[in-house]
């Protein structure tokens, strides 16, 4: 069947095995010949190809909770279970996840297979440092333990590890006590980039912390725009909420797809968040997930669909490498007019994690033959201000960007060979960026 | 409230499950794999099952169902609500020339639900109260050349659900027919999945609104109603034709 990631780009025709417990997925793998190559695939919502393979493993089904102690708030769950599912019953007792993404359609073992972040990765890292432990079952077959005390290489290749060292079959996760899911927030206008970045540090002392970039502006406005901060109340209730607003039913047909259509939408998605405003408090999901509002958003972008290009600069060539990335962007007339700045802390011990001190940058760009060299040009300016790439938003990056961004790649590949050595776990993605050898290709 | 799923693990059994376990409902489950059924019970008392209990059955062991309805109806005290939803599609080109293929899927699919209807009947009127809603499916509606076997298998439940509900009218008894159109679940694993298709989430959102209700017969989600009501009404001439 034809599957694809949230970018709708690119679409294989694939095979999907989805297991109704963890013994047949065991039985998938074991059942696996020599040559065969699968990937697993979560909740389908990274954007680009890391979920993608001829053969597909889907932990839908593997969403069952297995434990939950609302004392300690140590969550154990299939790795298939989502954030929505997850929030439905862990707010009423007052838990919260320590970290949660843009959407609540993620699952837990694609949060944990690519570390994410959120708004307060600053404060409190990534997904990945709450998590205790998981079962990963391997390429043999076995069932691995992994945690930061036991198998520890494998835990710290396996998180931000996008699925290569093996299905992630269940995890336990530490969830944090609130009083509240409700936000108390502020947002606050800037002017220019420097502006934008001197705010970003001095906001640092709150919880979240995230800023819209208008992409319209240049010149001595380039990089103005506003950030939102929040915190979470110390009262208000404790429910759980899901606004359902419109869905897109189908996508929407190329013509509509110019320019102006994308302003307008863009302009009103600006004006429906992007007012500076003093403080409100505001429930969690419109403040965490304000695009779930509108179900299959991504299906705006018309079948072509979109890439997203989310990359990471250290601190010091920051400034620098922003200015060039938003001006190398406008004056092509490409890229969404808005942009996602944060800033993120320290990273930790996961191979291939992203987060790492310094700002991340996310653009939105529709799929057309022109924006690929745009994106090659994108990639020399981040590669010259030292940054990387976020695998879960890429489709297209090369192998030789990728392993200049994560000069870790190495002591990866090594351990992927040392678990995985007949690569019965691969991604389209995966082939690409060199972490794996294409089918038919001859491994050294 | 006191809920029975037969075939429970079930892509739409489980998800509707869920939904009656935030309601804080006590379950008895009936499905065939032991493992599974212990999961799903720790699972839906997370989600806020008062108490769950399992029995693990083949169903097409007639013989044994009323030893089942018996259990949960220890179990449960009183039965508010019960729900049928095991069921097979095997490779219908097979059942088109294979009686045993054909076979299997009139037994689980028809005779095993009567078999549950007939005795779940009994125990009810004994009862006086309860709901009893049988997923059976658009596919019964009309034959198709591709799937009439299947199609038989779902009108013959249809058919005997509509004589049934007179029978129980006056014992204080709601018998509703769900009929579900495309779902995402292992049954149609493999098949390419396109805009008419829902998710197990969804279809078991419809089914609990039309057990609240009391619908007679829900299509599920409701735009299969409009699309069957079209379908039956296309002239056999044109219909015998259609490669659907
Ligand atoms: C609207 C939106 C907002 C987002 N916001 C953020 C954000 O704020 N921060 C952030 O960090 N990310 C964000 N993301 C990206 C998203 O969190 C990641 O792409 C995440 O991995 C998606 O999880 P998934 O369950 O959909 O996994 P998929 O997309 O299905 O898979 C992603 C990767 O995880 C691997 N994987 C999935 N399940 C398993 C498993 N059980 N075992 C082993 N490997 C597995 C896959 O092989 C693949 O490499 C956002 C995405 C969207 C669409
Ligand atoms: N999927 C669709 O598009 C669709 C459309 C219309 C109607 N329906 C109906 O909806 C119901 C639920 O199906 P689903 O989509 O949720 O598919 P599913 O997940 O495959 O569920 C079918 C269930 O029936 C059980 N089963 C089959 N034979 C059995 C037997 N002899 N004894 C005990 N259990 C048996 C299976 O048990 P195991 O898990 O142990 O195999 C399975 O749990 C079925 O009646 C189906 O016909 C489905």
């Amino acid at each position: 069947m034809q599957l694809q990631g949230w970018g709708r780009y690119p679409q294989v025709d694939a095979r999907l095995i989805e297991p109704s417990s963890s013994s047949t997925a065991i039985a998938t793998i074991k059942a696996q010949g020599p040559q065969d190559s699968l990937i697993a695939r979560g909740a389908g919502r990274s954007y680009g190809d890391s979920a993608l393979n001829s053969c597909v493993l889907g932990s839908r089904l593997l969403d069952n909770f297995k434990a939950l102690d609302t004392e300690s708030g140590i969550l154990h769950c299939g790795a298939g279970l989502t954030f929505d599912q997850l929030l439905q019953v862990s707010i009423p007792q007052g838990l919260f996840p320590s970290v949660v993404p843009g959407t609540k359609g993620v699952s837990i073992g694609g949060a944990i297979a690519t570390d994410i972040h959120g708004k307060n990765h600053h404060q409190d890292g990534s997904f990945c440092d709450y998590v205790d432990s998981f079962t990963l079952l391997l390429a043999n077959g076995e069932c691995k333990i992994c945690s930061p005390r036991k198998n520890r290489e494998l835990f710290h290749a396996t998180c931000g590890g996008m699925g290569l060292t093996g299905i992630i079959l269940d995890a336990t996760v530490k969830l944090e006590k609130v009083s509240s899911v409700s936000i108390r927030s502020r947002s606050v206008s800037t002017h220019n980039l420097a502006h934008t970045i001197e705010q970003l540090e001095c906001l640092n002392s709150n919880r979240f912390v995230v800023a819209w970039i208008d992409c319209l502006a240049s010149g001595p406005k380039l990089g103005r725009g506003i950030i939102h901060v929040g915190n979470f109340h110390e009262t208000g209730p404790l429910k759980y909420q899901s606004r359902r607003g419109p869905a897109v039913p189908f996508s929407m047909p190329a013509i509509l797809l110019n320019r102006y259509s994308m302003k307008l939408f863009n302009n009103l998605y600006c004006r429906m968040n992007n007012k500076a405003k003093a403080d409100t408090v505001q429930d969690y999901d419109s403040f965490f997930f304000p695009l779930d509002r509108i179900k299959h958003w991504n299906r705006l972008y018309g079948r072509r669909g979109f890439l997203q290009y989310q990359i990471l600069l250290p601190l010091d060539s920051a400034q620098e490498g922003l200015q060039s990335l938003l001006e190398t962007a406008a004056s092509a007339g490409k890229g969404s007019f808005l942009a996602v700045l944060k800033k993120l802390g320290e990273s930790n011990r996961n191979i291939l994690s992203f987060p790492g001190p310094g700002l991340t940058l996310a653009l939105d760009f529709k799929r057309e033959a022109s924006v690929f060299p745009l994106l090659n040009e994108l990639d020399r300016i981040v590669i010259d201000h030292g940054g990387r790439h976020y695998l879960a938003k890429d489709s297209r990056l090369d192998e030789s960007v990728f392993k200049a961004g994560y000069p870790q790649w190495k002591k990866f590949k090594a351990l992927k060979e040392k678990v995985d050595p007949t690569q019965c776990f691969s991604s389209l993605q995966s082939h690409r960026i060199g972490l794996t050898a294409k089918p038919g290709s001859v491994t050294s | 409230m006191n809920v029975l799923i037969i075939g429970a693990t079930s892509a739409i059994g489980k998800a509707s499950a869920r939904l009656y376990a935030s309601r804080s409902a006590a379950f008895f489950l009936v499905a065939r794999d032991t493992k599974r059924l212990h999961e799903m019970e720790l699972d839906l008392k997370i989600r806020g099952a008062t108490s769950v209990e399992s029995d693990s059955r083949d169903l097409l062991q007639c013989d044994q169902h009323e030893d089942i309805i018996d259990s949960a109806m220890v179990q449960l005290g009183t039965v508010d609500v019960v729900l049928i939803c095991h069921g097979v599609l095997p490779d219908l080109e097979q059942a088109e020339v294979d009686f045993e293929t054909a076979r299997q899927v009139l037994e689980v699919n028809g005779l095993s639900v009567i078999s549950l209807l007939i005795i779940l009947a009994e125990k009810l009127k004994k009862q006086g109260s309860g709901r009893i809603a049988v997923l059976t499916s658009v596919a019964g509606d009309r034959g198709r050349r591709t799937n009439y076997t299947y199609g038989a298998s779902k009108a013959l439940v249809s058919t005997y659900l509509q004589g049934l509900r007179g029978n129980l009218l006056d014992h204080g008894i709601q018998i509703i027919d769900i009929r579900p159109g495309l779902v995402d679940s292992p049954m149609t694993a493999g098949f390419e999945k396109g805009l008419l298709w829902s998710s197990p989430e969804r279809v078991a959102r419809g089914i609990v609104k039309a057990i609240d209700r009391n619908r007679h017969t829900a299509y599920v989600p409701e735009y299969w109603r409009l699309i069957m009501l079209v379908v039956r009404y296309i002239p056999d001439f044109i219909f015998n034709r259609l490669r659907f």
